[in-house]
């Protein structure tokens, strides 16, 4: 038997951070993960990370992973990969299997990061090869360059959902749909809307009732369904689709800790059945640790908060650290992850209908079931001012816990405040240089450059676009408004793309002085 | 479906084409992929057929859990083909039940 001070399960973003605060702290650390490559599901995330700079935001996924990575390798800690953990029991003992053998470990301390499982959601014909869990998709488009369809419907709205659909977009796909029991957009308005302007419909209150084909997905029939769920006849719509994929939910995968003996529970506001842990992530079994999903299902940011807040408590359980230790660094750990758990979307707002913002903005229904501001709504909120020159129009409505737009601005145009979740306010009196880094450096591609011409009748839009083919300057096209309707010709009349956005890019377009206000996207138009 | 070009995650680079066998048929497919991106790229779609009701399945989880995407590889039959890497001169058979054809 194998013995060291801590044996993590799971090399995901909780996992890695925990090992690396227990073997930097001394810890002989070991961690187990079933796939080929560690790092978890980060290396599937290609968009940019919400939260302040201590929570890495504005950086997308893949690259915290690899500097994840890194920093594992650096503290020394020991990863084993297509290891698979098949029991944990009594006394910290961990069986594995890896290759053709079975080996057994002993830990002083486990840490469990094994994160969580897709849902999935019958319906006629879900078994159908072209039917794929959300998973999937970002898995074959991220991680190995395959397209999953040419035509896909999305099922779910939550952020999982948003950005999955969105990626899809990125790859190349057409998405005919993004679908929805819910009467609500379950994920961040800011995520409805990139999509909403690129002309994807939503259709909430709908779900799916029948998969078509014989040996593959040929389409799909939706309907709207009534207050008790039931679908309403008549309100059945067919789409063509090659591909339907599901983002409805994930489920924490705490096998192992129920396994072990740790007391559990069925919680809903942490996504099923969970072991009950203290704030350490510590479990009724002292050492014994949760961090991430497992525990609960939220987000990488807050998962890698939690696994370094285990990675702490473990030393501290072994008696590597003493206690005023602990609490120092926990303390600032747990006031990173309150920061994120904080806003409209905070796990105790799940399931409440929020209706005002913390400043007292009405929320907008709009955005909550078409996925986009109107133009009445947008104007009401508090980064958008109607200034002389150029100046940056911040179409953000919902308080969520990010705030890279105000760190980017070198002007100071741009005020969030001490508190994350707060609305960004542009600041009428600053001065605007036109430099473009909050449009690259929102997490939710909701802030847009304006410069209205009224004597010369028209405006200039500069919009953040991540997509292929990039169009050329002088490139004509039309506008398209935030509901995703051509609404005006417009003309590329300027590309900007340096090292500080990220892939992001940044096109310039000149349409009507009127419209101002409305082109929040460009279509390039197919010469003929 | 291949994304040759990508606008956040750049220029695809697989490595190395390889020929493997599916059904008796030669695909090409890049080594170390993932058998089922290798089928899935080529256009095919139906993995396995199910043992009692003989219905198609193709790649669902594609990380290795719900194990709709098992094949018989190299004469081993319940091979995940979504996370086991993709060999030169492999061959990959549909899986009827727990089997291949006979």
């Amino acid at each position: 038997m194998k013995r060291y001070d801590v044996i993590v399960v799971g090399a995901g973003p909780a996992g890695l951070s925990a090992a690396i605060e227990a073997a930097k702290r001394g810890l002989r650390v070991i961690v187990f993960d079933e796939n080929a490559r560690p790092g978890g599901q980060l290396f599937k995330q290609i968009h940019k990370f919400f939260g302040s700079k201590e929570h890495k935001a504005k950086i997308r996924g893949f690259k915290i992973g690899e500097d994840l990575l890194k920093e594992a390798q650096t503290a020394g800690v020991e990863v084993v990969l297509n290891a698979v953990v098949l029991g944990l029991y009594l006394d910290k003992e961990v069986v594995v299997s890896h290759g053709d053998e079975v080996t057994h470990y002993k830990g002083d301390a486990i840490i469990v990061a094994t994160g969580a499982s897709e849902n999935m959601i019958t319906f006629d014909g879900w078994t159908l090869p072209g039917v794929i869990g959300a998973g999937a998709a970002q898995t074959m488009m991220n991680l190995h360059s395959i397209r999953p369809g040419k035509k896909v419907l999305m099922l779910g709205t939550g952020n999982v959902g948003l950005v999955v659909s969105y990626q899809l977009l990125q790859a190349g796909c057409e998405v005919v749909a993004l679908v929805d029991a819910a009467a609500k957009i379950g994920g961040y308005g800011v995520h409805a809307a990139k999509l909403a302007r690129c002309g994807v419909p939503f259709y909430l209150s709908h779900t799916i009732i029948k998969a078509h084909g014989q040996d593959c997905v040929t389409g799909v029939t939706i309907g709207e369904v009534d207050s008790k769920w039931q679908v309403i006849p008549g309100s059945e719509k067919d789409f063509e689709v090659d591909t339907i994929c599901l983002a409805v939910g994930l489920s924490p995968m705490s096998q192992l800790l129920k396994m072990a003996g740790c007391e559990m529970e069925e919680n809903p506001a942490k996504g099923g059945y969970v072991p009950i842990g203290n704030s350490y992530g510590e479990t009724s079994i002292p050492g014994i640790f949760v961090a991430g999903d497992v525990s609960g299902i939220e987000e990488a940011s807050s998962a890698m908060i939690e696994g370094r807040i285990a990675g702490v408590a473990a030393a501290a359980r072994l008696g590597f650290i003493d206690k005023a230790e602990l609490t120092e660094k926990t303390w600032e750990l747990e006031q990173a992850l309150l920061a994120l758990r904080a806003g409209m979307f905070s796990p105790e707002n799940k399931g409440r209908e929020v209706i005002h913002t913390e400043e007292g903005y009405d929320v907008s229904q709009s955005l909550l079931t078409r996925g986009y501001l109107t133009n009445d709504e947008v104007l009401t909120y508090p980064g958008v001012t109607a200034a002389q020159g150029i100046h940056a129009v911040i179409e953000c409505s919902q308080n969520i816990p990010c705030n890279p737009c105000q760190d980017a601005c070198p002007k100071k145009c741009i005020t969030i405040g001490e508190k994350i979740t707060s609305l960004p306010v542009v600041n009428s009196d600053a001065q605007c240089s036109g430099c473009g880094l909050c449009v690259a450096a929102c997490s939710g591609q909701s802030i847009f450059l304006v410069k209205e011409d009224e004597e010369v009748g028209t405006a200039m839009v500069t919009i953040p676009y991540e997509f292929y083919p990039l169009p050329e300057k002088g490139c004509q096209g039309m506008a398209l408004d935030r509901s995703g309707k051509e609404i005006c010709a417009a003309e590329i009349i300027e590309i900007k793309n340096v090292p500080a956005f990220d892939k992001t890019s940044l096109l310039t377009m000149k349409v009507p002085f009127n419209m101002a206000m409305k082109a929040r996207f460009f279509k390039q138009v197919q010469e003929v | 479906m291949r994304i040759t070009e990508h606008p956040i995650l750049g220029e695809s680079n697989k490595g190395r084409l390889v020929t493997f066998y599916f059904d008796g048929k030669p695909l090409e497919g890049y080594e170390t992929e993932p058998i089922a991106m290798a089928l899935r790229a080529a256009g095919v779609m139906v993995l396995r057929h199910t043992h009692k009701e003989k219905a198609p399945r193709g790649i669902f989880c594609a990380i290795g859990r719900c194990t709709d995407c098992v094949m018989v590889v190299d004469g081993k039959a319940n091979v995940r083909t979504c996370v086991t890497p993709l060999v030169a001169g492999m061959t990959v058979q549909t899986q009827y039940g727990v089997g291949a054809k006979k």
